[in-house]
């Protein structure tokens, strides 16, 4: 019975897909009422009856009670939940199509110093992942250069290059953008005895002062080049651009320097966060930590310096033998508990898609239900300072919107609806036109 | 005694945990005790859910299943209001509990390799996947060759020595590899020659070879057997041939192969040439393109054991698609969802669960994706794989249904026993950081003495060597770029 369902379900939503396609090809505002819904707002208690209403890609309305307006396409969601869409804050979507394959790959440049590239620039649009990926709920994500997948090859680079913020949808990159330049990625250094040889394929282990050393040197390196960009950044304030030597890296870190631009910064041991910490707080830089295995024990330091956390996925193993078997699913809680602002991101293209499940998992060990919610909505905008527009269902902000039929974490739940700045957008991908061909296979 | 010795004997805090754990199963007695799970939700698997229902368990065995059984005196009584127990979760497709490598990687043809002489009791993934529910798995030989290495079915009886683990009577298997990994398209190193085979042209002929070879070997044995039985004395045994003897037992249907693949085109071929040789393939391992061959996996009778939503990490994982346990099954193929990686292991209920929304199967279906399709998959379905009387009681009791991503683990069941507790586990942790801090102390102290006696600048004692953080290492059959720290993705 649930597979006749579920063929219909794909019938209807083919049908979606094709008015989604053609009315993305004609770029009509179209105004939508998405009523009778329970609505989690995020910006307040639910609504349990309610009405949204988008117009020209932003929420115009929202409430108990809201006049549907002519003309409107009304969507009957009786029974469905309404939820802001989910936001992937480390992602190397659209820079990384198959990891094993290295001409599908641009999500890491050579060189230890390139703070000028950006993620928005390589991001391709028709990659298989972004319709994938949104299918899941996910309608923003964050595309991150140097941030690994398995395509790294263990070399990220320090300063890896700016990260762009993007909808899952639109036919070119301008129509994606949200916001080219949202972070500067910096890998932090970490001091290691054991690393990876390339060229051989084989480990190496090195002595803990050479592997001092060569941290060292890293940690000048990066102080050189953000004391070279501040006196740079002086001169850009005191003259024209013929009065001194363009420098398209130093320019990169103007913004970084002038802590206008946040630097996401890439640590899991708790040595490294603590150095990390203590490096940007001097350097007067905006942190956000990302990674963070270890971010527990150094709770107390994040809090006070109010430094956010983008944490790898709950569903990963703990590092040492003797840590306590739930030592990562029960860091959220603690955190949260500490003061500790926290967002939760996938690292990865593939597995985007269990972005809710690792909340859910989370939730399940402690963190509440609703702090869970907003560590996939809110808080990744208000970390990236792009809670204006995006994560709650307010008024005035984009219309990146999910309707389902329950709870957006759960593994079960159906995505009915998606609505990706303000258009119905279709949540057909590879996976499911596969699907529907090979359901229907003749017998051989 | 043995723990406190090694206590005192312990640098690496890992064995700290891991003889503290030791030493507390030390305490449990021997003989399973009379448990009686009261008014929790039963999923049977086989026979429906009962709500407040119960399960009595009797010499490590399910003693009977019901809506109310009575309790014998002194039996202990688990009260399971509010909660739910599924039988144990089988992982059909895992490395863990394995010292060292999982590859004998020089060779194409690896069958003398046998994962079963490498069994460490002592690794720390089998706690771990025990509190994710896991009670079975199938311990595999990596990927990298065409035949691989020889397989063992495990218990996950954690505490006890690596003698304890096999599960009795288990049929032992061989890994197969068909593909990228064997034809070792990722992992080519520049100025390094190429293994053969470089093609899947040359993994099947690498297979063909192997099997024709132990074709005429395991004719050689039958006429001397024959010969022999017939009376005819001072025969000339055939030479005994390691490499071929398992392959002999995959002809005469005492050994199972498990077959890693990908594409549709690799899938087909392997089962030509078990029809050419007459051996059954009893698995196909990730099979990510399954779905497209379904037909033919069923008419075979072969099984097939997949991730749930695993995909583009490489070009033959590119058309793998989350609805692909679902097609099978609607197309008559046996289908189970594995992990090939120790911390996957531990939500494969969530992995399962995701089959109810990828293809619509039904939550029997989904949860016997990882509990009694592995079973008959792996041949112990007799003995675990639902909840019903006469089978071992191999038990999970989650605070929620397993069929969501909010069920946690509160305790796991084998043969009777609670090898994992949920309570009992964050109750030992304080005592367990105490216990380390001692011992590191200690050891610190000791570390010290020597060092300032001969020390020129005291106090500059040597920092002990940190290590690198690794990333989540990635699943054996997914490596496809070497890891810093890890073995080189295990290939």
């Amino acid at each position: 019975v649930s597979f006749n369902r579920s063929v219909r379900a794909v019938l209807f939503l083919s049908l979606l897909y094709f008015a989604a396609s053609s009315s993305a090809q004609t770029p009509t505002p179209t105004t939508y009422a998405i009523t009778h819904a329970k609505l989690v707002t995020l910006a307040g208690p639910p609504i349990e009856d309610g009405t949204v209403i988008i117009k020209d890609g932003k929420i115009a309305a929202i409430g108990a009670s809201v006049e549907v307006p002519a003309g409107a396409q009304v969507i009957d969601a009786k029974g469905l939940q309404v939820s802001p869409g989910l936001f992937d804050p480390v992602t190397q979507m659209g820079l990384s199509e198959i990891g094993a394959v290295g001409s599908t790959v641009d999500s890491t440049e050579t060189g230890s110093i390139n703070p000028d590239v950006v993620a928005a620039t390589a991001v391709f649009p028709s990659s298989e992942h972004i319709p994938v990926t949104r299918a899941s709920g996910i309608t923003e994500v964050l595309s991150v250069p140097g941030s690994g997948g398995f395509d790294s090859g263990g070399n990220r680079g320090l300063l890896a290059g700016q990260a762009s913020a993007i909808h899952l949808a639109g036919w070119t990159m301008d129509e994606m953008q949200i916001k080219r330049s949202a972070a500067m990625v910096l890998n932090w250094p970490t001091i290691a005895t054991r690393t990876f040889d390339f060229a051989t394929f084989s480990r190496r282990q090195r002595p803990y002062a050479e592997a001092k050393q060569e941290y060292e040197r890293q940690v000048n390196q990066l102080t050189d080049v953000l004391e070279s960009a501040r006196h740079y950044a002086q001169a850009m304030g005191h003259g024209g651009p013929s009065d001194f030597e363009r420098d398209v890296k130093l320019e990169a870190l103007v913004p970084v320097v002038r802590g206008q631009l946040p630097v996401l910064v890439f640590a899991d041991r708790a040595r490294d966060i603590r150095s990390a910490v203590e490096f940007c707080d001097k350097q007067k830089l905006r942190m956000i930590l990302a990674g963070g295995i270890e971010a527990y024990k150094v709770k107390d330091l994040l809090r006070s310096k109010d430094v956010p956390v983008i944490l790898r996925p709950v569903l990963t193993d703990p590092d040492e033998e003797d840590d306590a078997y739930d030592r990562i699913l029960s860091q959220p809680v603690e955190l949260t508990a500490a003061g500790v602002k926290i967002a939760f991101a996938s690292f990865d293209n593939s597995f985007a898609r269990r972005l809710g499940q690792n909340a859910a998992n989370a939730i399940a060990h402690g963190l509440s239900p609703e702090e869970g919610l907003k560590a996939v909505t809110l808080y990744p905008a208000q970390i990236l300072g792009l809670s204006d527009q995006l994560g709650t269902l307010q008024v005035g902000k984009v219309a990146n919107i999910i309707v389902t039929d329950g709870d957006p974490l759960e593994l079960t739940t159906d995505l009915k609806y998606l609505f990706i700045r303000g258009q119905l957008t279709s949540t057909d991908n590879r996976h499911k036109r596969l699907y529907e061909k090979y359901l229907n296979r003749p017998k051989p | 005694v043995k723990a406190s010795s090694m206590l005192l004997r312990s640098l690496a805090a890992a064995s700290v945990f891991a003889a503290a754990c030791i030493a507390a199963f030390a305490a449990t007695p021997p003989d399973a005790p009379v448990i009686l799970i009261q008014n929790a939700t039963v999923l049977t698997v086989t026979h429906g859910t009962i709500e407040h229902g119960s399960v009595l368990i009797k010499d490590g065995k399910i003693a009977e299943v019901g809506a109310s059984i009575k309790a014998p005196s002194g039996a202990q009584i688990i009260d399971g209001t509010g909660l739910f127990v599924s039988p144990g979760i089988i992982d059909c497709h895992s490395h863990i509990a394995v010292d060292g490598s999982v590859n004998e990687g020089s060779i194409s043809v690896s069958s003398i390799a046998n994962i079963a002489e490498v069994l460490d009791s002592d690794d720390i993934s089998i706690y771990r996947d025990l509190a994710g529910g896991v009670t079975t798995a199938n311990i595999l030989h990596g990927s990298a060759n065409s035949i691989g290495g020889q397989t063992i079915v495990i218990k996950l009886r954690w505490g006890q020595p690596a003698a304890k683990l096999p599960f009795e009577g288990a049929i032992p298997g061989i890994k197969f590899a068909l593909g990228e990994n064997p034809k070792r398209s990722n992992f080519s190193i520049p100025g390094r020659e190429r293994r053969y085979p470089a093609s899947r042209m040359g993994v099947e002929e690498t297979i063909r070879g192997a099997f024709t070879e132990a074709r005429d070997y395991k004719n050689a044995w039958d006429t001397y057997n024959k010969r022999t039985a017939a009376g005819e004395k001072n025969l000339t045994p055939p030479r005994r041939d390691l490499r071929l003897d398992p392959l002999v037992e995959v002809l005469e249907g005492k050994r199972y192969v498990h077959s890693h693949c990908y594409r549709e085109d690799e899938i087909l071929m392997l089962l030509r040439v078990a029809k050419e040789f007459g051996f059954k393939v009893r698995t196909f391992q990730h099979v990510l393109e399954g779905y497209k061959v379904a037909d033919e996996i069923a008419a075979a009778g072969a099984g097939a054991s997949t991730f749930s939503d695993w995909w583009a990490y490489k070009v033959e994982a590119y058309d793998a698609i989350p609805y692909n346990a679902a097609l099978m099954t609607r197309r008559g193929v046996l289908v189970s969802i594995n992990s090939d990686d120790a911390e996957e292991a531990t939500h494969l209920n969530q992995e399962a669960a995701k089959c109810i929304k990828y293809g619509g199967l039904s939550r029997d279906e989904a949860l016997k994706l990882v509990t009694l399709n592995p079973a008959i998959q792996l041949g112990i379905d007799k003995r675990v794989g639902s909840i019903d009387a006469g089978k071992d009681a191999d038990l999970v009791i989650y605070n929620h249904d397993p069929l969501s991503a909010y069920a946690v683990v509160q305790k796991t069941l084998i043969d009777g026993r609670i090898y994992f507790d949920r309570q009992k586990d964050i109750a030992a942790r304080a005592g367990l950081e105490k216990e380390k801090k001692t011992l590191l102390d200690k050891e610190k102290a000791a570390a010290k003495k020597p060092e300032e006696k001969k020390a020129e600048k005291p106090g500059e004692a040597k920092k002990p060597e940190e290590k690198k953080p690794e990333e989540k290492k990635k699943p054996e059959d997914m490596a496809t770029m070497p890891q810093a720290g890890t073995d080189g993705g295990a290939q």
